[in-house]
């Protein structure tokens, strides 16, 4: 090897370390912190304990946020991926003039609407219809700013669904609801996969509409009770959030490994007759 | 069990086209059909006009004694398979051969135990769990018919059905489908591009151009006999000679030479003559050009002449006697099989 190539692996090789160790030093801190004696907001090794977890438990919001955040993501979720999937079928199926059009203004929009900008209407709407500190209309509002994309990415794999399958199932005298249940969404399955878990997980990081939306602290999901999480002095309580961040983390990977495992992620929609 | 009755049928699509026009059409009980053109003939809209997957903006499709025209697919009584076989690829065989009871709600059972009897009559028993993605073309094709056969239609439908094998598989599929169809007795129409196809297969062809119907013939008629030059050009593995010819003093006079005697057509009438490579033989006199072309054909070769005027006329001969490039030769048509056509219109006048 000649000198020159050995000082490009070297400055390669630290390169690297440095993207890993910006990366890895947040998930180890996670890792560590939770079980931690004296947490700091720094690495170290941890003098182990469980005390940590007794006074998160003990918390009279902790749970309680967490089950919000569930209740929101399943709601939102739920909604987002079976109204996404009819309209992408829809729109896949019917010549509708300037349907391309109207999709990348939704998508456009849509970042908009859920948006920064859009927050103080959509805060006046939800007044006036008494949906303040309402769970299920803060959810509702979530999944109406996921759903233009999730539109927008359901359409790709519907398209790919070819017509002739429809068509032979309608010529054994299948029903639109058969249709669309026995063949289009099972063929499309990896799609809806993929919407589910990046819908559940766009809600289950979402902070603003909930933090703006519900000002109960009992009603509020575990993104917004993080930020509040203070022990008596009103400084950061330490004893809580790592083991709460790690909590709060746990769902996301589950439901990601999950889904890869019985469906394996296939983000180009190709699909082989 | 049914025929098929199609009476003036038009199928417009959404921008304008006229894919079927005004078309007739019967196709009788247990005949095996062809619908053969060249692409955007329109074979493919009328066949899927009789499944009912593209409305009939007029006329009447008639299925055994039920006028089907405005009914749904589900509710004609046809079965139909698809040029891709369209088979669920999330489905196994068996769910697959089963699917048309599944969706009249037959308990799993039956959706079962009809699947495994139509798919034994195909020998597909061995491939019952396995899904699409693992068959071969040929096997493919097989459990789609089974499917479409577990329906217990009165009319079967297949679009292109052996344009997706390769080529050997094709003639084995090709002979599978005749005898098939032949045990079943079930009215089938098939629509095919591959004329070879056609006449193996069908008991009926039409051939069909823009949206109409240009022959309706057994596939012997149809070879025979093709109606017009269009039919003429069409059918046949190795292209028709159509020759312009003038008619003088009675007899048909085509690249400097004189053929048949036509009392009955007036001198310098423009007609064409069409006659098959391989009806034509070599002869002493007759069509005479210098060989330009030899291809190999297997059993026999194709020679291609030159003739007087610039005229190319082929002609098959056994591959033993292949002639050398250059040589003169005059050919003549076997009686009976040269065909007269008007110059105008290209309508048969008269075979000699």
């Amino acid at each position: 090897m000649t000198p020159r190539r050995v000082v490009r692996r070297i400055a390669a090789s630290a390169l690297i370390a440095v993207v890993l160790a910006f990366f890895a030093v947040p998930m180890l801190w996670l890792a560590g912190a939770p079980f931690d004696a004296r947490p700091g907001l720094g690495l170290r090794w941890p003098d182990w304990t469980l005390a940590n977890v007794r006074a998160t438990l003990a918390h009279p919001y902790a749970l309680t946020s967490l089950a919000n955040s569930v209740l929101l993501c399943l709601v939102a979720c739920a909604v987002t991926t079976s109204s996404a999937a009819l309209a992408a079928y829809a729109l896949s199926r019917v010549r509708l003039p300037g349907r391309d059009a109207l999709l990348y203004l939704l998508l456009l929009l849509s970042s908009v609407v859920t948006g920064t900008a859009a927050m103080v209407p959509i805060f006046v709407l939800m007044l006036q219809l008494g949906l303040i500190d309402s769970r299920l209309g803060t959810a509702l509002v979530l999944a109406g700013g996921l759903l233009p994309a999730a539109i927008f990415i359901l359409k790709d794999f519907v398209d790919a669904v070819p017509r002739s399958y429809e068509e032979s199932a309608r010529v054994f005298g299948a029903s639109a609801g058969q249709v669309l249940g026995h063949v289009v969404l099972p063929v499309a399955r990896p799609g809806i996969a993929m919407v589910l878990v990046w819908s559940f997980v766009n809600a289950w990081g979402n902070f603003l509409l909930p933090f703006l939306l519900l000002r109960d602290v009992g009603r509020q999901p575990a993104a917004v009770l993080l930020r509040t999480l203070q022990d008596e002095g009103g400084s950061v309580n330490l004893a809580v959030i790592p083991v709460f961040s790690l909590l709060y983390s746990i769902p996301v990977v589950v439901l990601y490994v999950l889904v890869d495992k019985r469906y394996g992620f296939r983000f180009h929609g190709g699909i082989k007759s | 069990m049914a025929a098929i009755d199609i009476a003036g049928v038009s199928t417009t699509y959404p921008n304008g086209v006229r894919a079927v026009d005004g078309l007739d059409l019967r196709v009788a009980d247990g005949e095996l059909f062809a619908l053969l053109g060249p692409s955007g003939c329109g074979k493919t809209t009328l066949l899927r006009t009789i499944a009912g997957l593209e409305p009939a903006a007029e006329g009447s499709v008639t299925i055994g004694s039920r006028d089907v025209t405005r009914l749904p697919p589900g509710a004609r009584g046809v079965a139909m398979v698809f040029q891709d076989y369209a088979l669920f690829p999330h489905m196994t065989v068996a769910e697959n051969v089963g699917y048309p009871l599944r969706v009249r709600r037959a308990p799993r059972e039956v959706q079962r135990s009809t699947a495994e009897r139509v798919a034994s009559g195909l020998s597909l028993s061995e491939l019952l769990d396995r899904r699409p993605g693992q068959l071969s073309g040929g096997q493919q094709q097989r459990a789609a018919l089974a499917r479409a056969l577990a329906v217990e239609a009165d009319v079967l439908l297949l679009d292109e059905p052996l344009s997706n094998l390769d080529a050997r598989l094709r003639l084995e599929a090709r002979t599978f489908l005749k005898r098939l169809q032949h045990d079943l007795g079930l009215t089938t129409v098939f629509v095919t591009h591959d004329q070879a196809e056609a006449l193996a297969l069908a008991d009926r062809i039409a051939v069909m151009e823009a949206g109409r119907v240009r022959q309706l013939g057994t596939p012997r008629e149809v070879f025979q006999r093709p109606s017009d030059t269009f039919v003429a050009n069409f059918i046949g593995s190795t292209p028709m000679n159509l020759l312009d010819a003038v008619v003088r003093d009675g007899h048909v006079e085509c690249a400097g030479a004189r053929l048949a005697r036509v009392p009955h057509l007036a001198s310098g009438t423009g007609v064409i003559v069409g006659v098959r490579p391989e009806y034509l033989r070599v002869d002493e006199h007759g069509i005479t050009g210098r060989v330009s072309i030899v291809e190999n054909l297997g059993v026999t070769s194709l020679v291609t002449l030159e003739c007087a005027g610039g005229a190319l006329v082929s002609l098959t001969v056994p591959e033993q006697d292949e002639p050398a490039l250059g040589r003169s030769m005059a050919v003549t048509a076997a009686p009976g099989r040269l065909l007269l056509y008007a110059a105008e219109d290209g309508r048969l006048l008269d075979s000699r």
